[in-house]
């Protein structure tokens, strides 16, 4: 049984009670077997240029991880720490202001020590994705 | 962004100039709203500070021009664990290009020669 089959529940809400996530707003959207979606909403205080109107790229970086996290504790046989050992984003196109970012991380392949991760982020349209993610992240208590 | 404090974001992070440089260095005074793991600075603030500080030395870099960029891609590497504590974050431009900018980021905490993460950025340049 994987660790989020066994209280679900109680592991979700304390995982979007991190404070990091809460102060960003972020949101849990869903998750499977090996994958995990989460949501950022348009805030003001998180945009990076008042003139423009972007989020901030660290904002979508935090969200990325996040959700990538929550791929990898999905994947893994029973709860252990995790920890993110590198994350990289391709901007593909900027997100539309006013729209809340959308990431879906799958972690692809579990070893003894690493999981490895991919995803992409959206902000409406899965098929028009706003950046790509690929990362790594160590179990930090496998031998 | 000449000014960190100009821009939301980095506002929220309550982040300031600690060195004008070069290289430039951002400190991000901590706050317990930046904690992931339990006792640890979430890897997204720590992120969201080097990239704030690759983004203000390149707008410092090109001030006076009218040229404009975003970021294309971003990889963040984590060395250790961060401590709840304020983390600096310094950013060196290692190549000014007319369209491609590559900046290079470290943030430590308490010692500069033992940083937390690492970060490497290629910023598109648009010059108007």
């Amino acid at each position: 049984m994987r660790p989020l089959d066994a209280g679900i529940e109680q592991f979700l809400e304390a995982y979007s009670a991190t404070p990091y996530v809460r102060e960003l707003g972020i949101d849990y959207r869903g998750h499977g077997p090996n994958w995990a979606e989460m949501a950022l909403p348009y805030r003001e205080r998180l945009i990076a240029f008042p003139d423009e109107g972007f989020i901030a790229s660290g904002a979508i970086f935090a969200l990325a991880d996040t959700t990538a996290g929550l791929a990898v504790f999905s994947a893994l046989p029973q709860l252990e720490p995790i920890a993110t050992l590198d994350l990289r984003l391709d901007y593909l196109r900027p997100a539309t202001p006013g729209l809340d970012i959308v990431a879906r991380v799958s972690c692809e392949k579990l070893t003894r020590r690493v999981g490895f991760v991919r995803g992409a982020c959206h902000d409406g349209d899965p098929e028009r994705p706003v950046a790509h993610i690929t990362g790594t992240f160590m179990r930090t208590t496998a031998p | 962004m000449i000014d960190p404090r100009l821009s939301p974001f980095a506002r929220m992070l309550a982040i300031e100039v600690a060195e004008d440089g070069p290289p430039l260095i951002l400190r991000m005074p901590y706050r317990p709203f930046m904690i992931g793991a339990p006792e640890r600075l979430h890897g997204g603030a720590v992120a969201g500070l080097m990239e704030l500080a690759g983004s203000t030395a390149l707008a410092r870099a090109l001030e006076g021009s009218d040229a404009r960029f975003k970021p294309i891609s971003v990889t963040v590497d984590y060395l250790r664990a961060g401590a709840p504590a304020d983390c600096l974050a310094e950013a060196r431009i290692i190549r000014l290009g007319r369209r491609i900018a590559h900046i290079e980021c470290h943030a430590w905490q308490d010692d500069r020669g033992r940083p937390i993460a690492a970060a490497r950025m290629n910023l598109l340049i648009d010059r108007a």
